[in-house]
């Protein structure tokens, strides 16, 4: 039986019907039509379904789109301005660290993460924020420098650019 | 047949009714392992019953004698207490070696036990610790002593209708301090080869008064060893007496061989990381001086 939740997504009000076994990723994806978010295993394993569960860094694919009742949820497609891009993002494009890109929209979410809580990161503790998402393509050593680099931006604030 | 409901009780009396009459009922913490057993099939839950709603199971509460942790509060919250990393280092280790940041997000410790797998590793270092779990159920609420929980690998000692609301875990008294080590074979991601937890307690001059020694993924459920314990008791932890324990907890070791290593290998790494716990825990204490 379909199951009704009201929620945010992205600051957004929402609601939505989900069945009791939905993954709050297949909602974003499959019901409310954000298909930043990626499916890379379904179990927690890749990072690509990163999103921010009332402020926390989860895997979507394992929280269930019933538990969304009442949360406020932030996905890829709410972290950057209108118009705009993320430090983030920003660094990634200027470091050329992204192939496929299935990884990103995870990387992203996760790297915003650990910014917001540690502005002044070194290279170890970049990669073990980052290590819950696999990327095939890159090697990582260009993600990390770019996340190094936004985070060095960000500091000088840079902030957002529009 | 698949998932028909999704339940958020909001009082521990509602979620022991649920659990107790529901088909298939599951208790659901943060899923991290539920969700990933339920698409493989290892595991078919009729419902999923959400504990996370219920006042209590999230949180850490710092009491006068112990620490009260809601069996649902997420890994990474453990991980990063400061009055627990101050006063369980060796817990908080463990916390913090769970699954990457976002698992941490989900993770609970009451899942952790719960789910029963012998590699679990925040169980060794709750053990090592005497945790009490607060067990709520039919007939009210029981406590059990943390390793008592599980029969073997995924099966516990929990009848229907019961579920973990908290883990208490007693403060450490002075000159007491803990120490979790695993062995993967990479720095993250993995389920333990082997984890050791030791808890060790001092007096003034530095001799044993307590210990208490706890392995992981070397037995069907954690393995703990008075007799390794009493090795280290009213010794001044020196080399014989460390290996003197070593030697009965890797005697006492049953592993199994499998991908991630064979028996042998694992009843080495046991006696390895033991050693090692035991060293950094007795670090801590002279730091503490
Ligand atoms: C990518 C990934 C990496 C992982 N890495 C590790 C690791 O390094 N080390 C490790 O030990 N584990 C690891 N795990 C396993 C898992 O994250 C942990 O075992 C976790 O602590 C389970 O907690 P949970 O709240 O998610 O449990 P859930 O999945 O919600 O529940 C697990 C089981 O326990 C039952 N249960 C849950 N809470 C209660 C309760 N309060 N009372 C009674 N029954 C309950 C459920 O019904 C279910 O059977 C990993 C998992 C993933 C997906
Ligand atoms: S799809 Fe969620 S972690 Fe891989
Ligand atoms: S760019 Fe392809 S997976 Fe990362």
């Amino acid at each position: 039986m379909a199951i009704h939740v009201q929620t945010r997504v992205n600051g957004q009000a929402t609601e939505f019907l989900c069945e009791a076994d939905a993954s709050a990723l297949d909602v974003l994806r499959d019901t409310l039509g954000l298909t930043g978010s990626k499916e890379g295993c379904n179990s927690g394993d890749c990072g690509a379904c990163s999103v921010l569960l009332d402020g926390t860094l989860v895997c979507a694919c394992l929280v269930l789109g019933a538990e969304l009742e009442g949360r406020e949820l932030l996905t890829i497609e709410g972290v950057a301005p209108p118009g705009g891009l993320h430090p983030v993002q920003q660094k990634l494009l200027e470091h050329n660290a992204m192939q496929c890109g299935i990884c990103i929209p995870g990387i992203v979410v996760a790297a915003k993460a650990l910014l917001d809580r540690d502005p002044d990161p070194d290279e170890t503790t970049v990669r073990f924020a980052l290590a819950g998402n696999l990327c095939r393509c890159t090697g990582y050593d260009k993600i990390i420098r770019a996340v190094l680099d936004a985070a060095a931006a960000m500091r000088e604030g840079a902030g957002v650019r529009a | 047949m698949g998932v028909q409901a999704y339940r958020a009780p909001r009082s521990i009396p509602e979620a022991v009714s649920l659990l107790s009459s529901e088909a298939g009922a599951f208790a659901l913490g943060g899923g991290t392992d539920l969700l990933v057993q339920q698409r493989s099939g290892a595991r078919q839950p009729g419902s999923f019953i959400d504990l996370k709603r219920i006042p209590g199971m999230l949180g850490i509460e710092q009491l006068p004698s112990l620490w009260r942790i809601g069996a649902a509060t997420a890994c990474g919250e453990v991980a990063s207490h400061p009055g627990l990393r101050s006063e369980l280092p060796g817990l908080v280790e463990a916390a913090g070696l769970i699954g990457s940041k976002q698992v941490q997000g989900r993770a609970s410790l009451g899942g952790n036990l719960c789910n029963a797998s012998p590699a679990a590793d925040s169980v060794p270092a709750l053990v090592a610790n005497r945790a009490v779990l607060v067990v709520a159920g039919p007939e009210g609420e029981r406590r059990i002593a943390a390793e008592c929980l599980t029969l073997g690998p995924g099966r516990t000692v929990l009848g229907r209708g019961e579920f973990v609301c908290a883990i208490e875990i007693p403060r450490p008294a002075a000159r007491q301090s803990d120490a979790y080590l695993r062995f993967i074979p990479r720095t993250e991601m993995d389920i333990a080869v082997v984890g050791a937890a030791a808890s060790l307690r001092v007096d003034e001059g530095g001799r044993c008064i307590a210990a208490r020694i706890a392995l992981g993924a070397v037995a069907p459920t954690v393995l703990t060893s008075p007799e390794a314990d009493a090795a280290l008791t009213g010794s001044m932890l020196e080399p014989e007496a460390i290996a003197a324990c070593v030697a009965i907890a890797q005697a006492a070791c049953s592993p199994i061989s499998d991908r991630r290593g064979t028996a042998e290998f694992r009843r080495h790494v046991a006696g390895v990381l033991l050693r090692r716990v035991i060293l950094a825990a007795s670090q801590r204490l002279a730091k503490e001086g």
